[in-house]
């Protein structure tokens, strides 16, 4: 029996890293908003500095509702897909961002448009085979003053390099005109990050430290980080980590427009008679509710987002939810961030007490920051030298060929090593393809019995030709900073489950082959909204959660001004 | 309907942790032997258990013994024993300092059993059965009795899926038992004490890791750079907000 809720202007579905951005300014804006979310409250109590329960088991999560519903996996439509691995997003208020690495960078303005630059600059034909790319349906200065109103409503730290057309060298030079700077400055910098920084000059490039939603500083009456070492899938216990259960979602609830529901597990979209969505189905333990709704946004992270609207079957739509013209899933590509470079070097790093987010950055391989002209592929990637390092994962080193990995002589080796190894992180160029896309897995099922969502997608060879360029680059960069021996991994092959999971829910103007509008709103279902990466068309090479706050905010605000049009 | 824009009281980790494990804590019984779960048959000495702890070449000080010489709950003595001998080689205990089994080890994998790796229980008591198969197959004793130089040949087919052969029962392959219990052993012997392992913080002197802090200056930086860096020696649940 199903519970018949009194209606609400908008319900959100997912209290994360976008949904948790775009209740504030509709909160704030006098509609009431209901946020329904699978998970529950936590806080720093929960956060304990504990490698074994952040990196090892399933962390404090209360709710392990992605994990019931992992995406299975193939490289092509040819093979049986698998259901191996966990499911990279958490459950809670405030969603991934509790734990996440909170790099909290802008698109460049080329991946706005990357159709266009590659045509003019080299050709048509330089678009990879198979590949469809779009242009966005804006330019990055389009998006600017969302990217600036979310870097102050959460609070970014960072150097800016281009603020009004003012090149800095001391940030990046190569990103867009920003209106101002950053509302704090950079994350510290140890020794390692000197001396690397240094190399990467000798080496003629542009380093610089990279943007995070971290405090580096006081600052809305929260500390600056502590660099205990544990930001890395750990929650923060000072609160020094600008996730959304912290900033934008209090905020939202202190206007007495925003009710947060926990626990609340979002099985379907009802469609009504004319076509338009008409509310929320969910269940809480074995209750089950319904709540109507005058506009919907689902904000439950990439896999999910697709997963509802094809589950949501209806006479209007019976493919699926906005999926009349077949887009739903397509355009998927996970980021290709794999085809790491490790390095060993012959003195200490000090890395114990760091964070992923603390580092140097090199942008001068990334984008179309250099001449393609006589390259085999588009795009590049950014170069990230972090500090990250745990007693448990420093152990699991590779002894890079200096003998077995366990025994007494591996103990003499870890005693003098343990602190001198290095993970690079670098984030490439990914575009979507006519054969990668996400669809219902016909066999696998949640605990509720629906199915979860399949993933079909292989990196192609513009972005393995992408890998292998950067790890040129990015061993060049290690052994000018002196690292006595160098690793690589494989150019990748399958695109699996991913942290940076983009498309599915594309937007742009063209309905055919795009599923959400300019505004991010179903070119179908009028009072749907999409919110989070699953809207990106491309992906760029860095982390894509600030660019999906800053399209959430775009889209709240766009809701806000044109209500009647929307929710009437 | 739940409305829950208030958060809930604090949950203490300490108290999450322990539930999970109160089977284990209640069940200890200080100076009793080793890896000897009560219920547990046929199981041989206890003197012949310790007796190959220190065969191997485990220093074991009794002051530290009953760290492992405590009942255990999933394993039984007989997988004790072939478990004990497997890790006390994955990490000895040498000049370099204590090993896996000085840091309890054999412990956190036992509690780990009964808590988050419940679902590997069937790959230890399989693969340590098998472990002893093949070494009873290919080197003519069980994995216990043989030199450490053969333990260790043993141990090296184990890790590259090398074990095999009819009737030596390795599921999945030898090499996934081998990547389950090395590592667990990490864990055991590099994660936090609360869970059992990294007895009197050897696993994090080993690495030279200066400890868990809270917050970390930019003195307290220099400081770790310069190899001055005092370690803490708490685990993080010693810290009040966790407790």
């Amino acid at each position: 029996m199903t519970t018949q809720l009194r209606e609400t202007d908008v319900v959100i579905v997912g209290m994360g890293a976008a949904g948790g951005v775009a209740a504030l300014p509709l909160a704030e804006a006098g509609l009431s908003v209901v946020g329904l979310e699978a998970g529950t409250w936590l806080d720093q109590r929960d956060f304990a500095p504990d490698e074994i329960r952040n990196n090892y088991r399933d962390w404090p999560m209360l709710v392990k509702k992605a994990e019931q519903e992992r995406p299975t996996s193939r490289a092509t439509s040819a093979t049986t897909a698998n259901q191996i691995g966990g499911h990279p997003m958490m459950n809670a208020v405030g969603g991934t961002t509790l734990h996440y690495w909170a790099q909290s960078w802008r698109l460049n303005p080329w991946d706005f448009r990357v159709v266009s630059e590659t045509t003019e600059r080299y050709g048509a034909s330089r678009i990879p085979y198979g590949s469809t790319v779009e242009d966005w349906p804006f330019g990055y200065d389009e998006l600017e003053p969302y990217y600036d109103r979310v870097e102050r409503e959460i609070g970014i730290s960072g150097q800016a390099g281009n603020v009004r057309g003012n090149i800095n060298s001391r940030g990046n030079r190569f990103e867009g005109p920003r209106q101002s700077e950053f509302p704090m400055p950079a994350l510290r910098w140890t020794a390692f990050h000197d001396r690397v920084a240094d190399a990467a000059r000798s080496l003629g490039w542009n380093p610089f430290p990279g943007p995070a939603a971290i405090n580096s500083q006081a600052y809305q009456n929260r500390p600056g980080c502590g660099y205990h070492g544990f930001c890395n899938k750990g929650g923060c216990p000072i609160n020094a980590k600008n996730a959304t259960h912290i900033t934008t979602i209090p905020r939202a609830v202190d206007t007495g427009n925003l009710k947060v529901v926990t626990r609340a597990h979002v099985t379907t979209l009802e469609v009504g008679s004319n076509g338009r969505v008409s509310g929320v189905n969910y269940v809480v333990g074995s209750n089950e509710y319904f709540q109507p709704a005058r506009v919907v946004l689902i904000a439950s992270y990439t896999y999910e987002n697709v997963r509802l609207l094809l589950l949501s079957k209806s006479r209007a739509y019976p493919d699926g939810l906005s999926n009349n013209h077949g887009q739903v899933g397509r355009h998927y590509f996970s980021h290709h961030q794999g085809a790491g470079v490790g390095a060993l070097f012959p003195y200490d790093l000090g890395a114990w007490y760091g964070l992923p987010a603390q580092g140097v950055a090199v942008d001068d391989w990334a984008d179309d920051n250099f001449d393609h002209s006589d390259l085999d592929f588009i795009g590049g990637g950014n170069l990230w030298l972090m500090s990250d390092r745990r007693p448990i994962s420093a152990a699991n080193m590779s002894t890079y060929g200096q003998g077995r990995n366990w025994g007494s002589a591996w103990k003499r080796f870890i005693h003098e090593h343990s602190d001198r190894t290095h993970g690079s992180y670098i984030q490439k160029t990914t575009l979507p393809y006519e054969d990668n896309y996400l669809d219902l897995d016909p066999q696998v099922t949640d605990p509720l019995g629906l199915p979860v969502t399949r993933i079909t997608g292989q990196y192609k060879d513009n972005e393995r030709a992408i890998a292998a360029f950067m790890q040129d680059k990015m061993e060049e960069w290690y052994r000018e900073a002196g690292a006595i021996e160098v690793s690589r991994g494989g150019l990748g092959n399958t695109m699996g489950a991913s942290t940076h999971a983009y498309g599915g829910t594309r937007m742009g103007d063209n309905s055919e082959t795009n599923v959400v509008d300019r505004w991010g709103f179903s070119h179908e279902a009028p009072n749907l909204g999409v919110l989070g990466a699953s809207v990106m068309g491309t992906s760029g090479a860095r982390n894509p959660t600030l660019t999906s706050q800053a399209l959430s905010w775009r889209t709240a605000a766009h809701l806000v001004d044109s209500w009647r049009d929307i929710a009437e | 309907m739940t409305d829950s824009n208030r958060r809930p009281p604090a949950i203490s980790r300490r108290d999450l942790l322990r539930t999970a494990g109160v089977a284990g804590a209640a069940a200890l019984v200080p100076g009793a032997v080793a890896g000897v779960r009560e219920e547990t048959p046929a199981t041989p000495s206890p003197a012949a258990a310790v007796e190959v702890q220190g065969r191997v070449g485990s220093s074991l000080p009794s002051e530290t013994a009953p760290l492992v010489a405590r009942p255990l709950t999933n394993l039984t003595a007989r997988e004790t024993e072939i478990l004990s001998a497997m890790v006390d080689r994955l990490i000895p205990s040498d000049e370099m300092g204590p090993g896996a089994l000085d840091a309890g080890v054999i412990r956190y994998i036992d509690r780990a059993l009964s808590e988050a790796e419940s679902d590997a229980a069937d790959a230890y008591r399989s693969g340590l059965a098998a472990l002893d198969t093949y070494s009873r197959y290919t080197r003519g004793g069980p994995f216990i009795d043989l030199s450490t130089i053969d333990q260790d040949s043993v141990l090296i087919d184990v890790q590259i899926s090398a074990a095999t052969g009819a009737g030596v029962g390795f599921v999945g392959g030898s090499g996934s038992f081998f990547n389950m219990v090395k590592s667990h052993t990490w864990q055991g012997m590099f994660g936090d004490p609360e869970y059992g392992g990294n007895v009197n913080f050897a696993g994090w002197d080993l690495l030279d890791y200066p400890g868990v802090r809270l917050v970390v200056s930019p003195e307290d930086q220099r400081r770790l750079e310069a190899d001055q860096l005092e370690p803490v020696r708490r685990s993080a649940y010693d810290y009040p907000i966790f407790e």
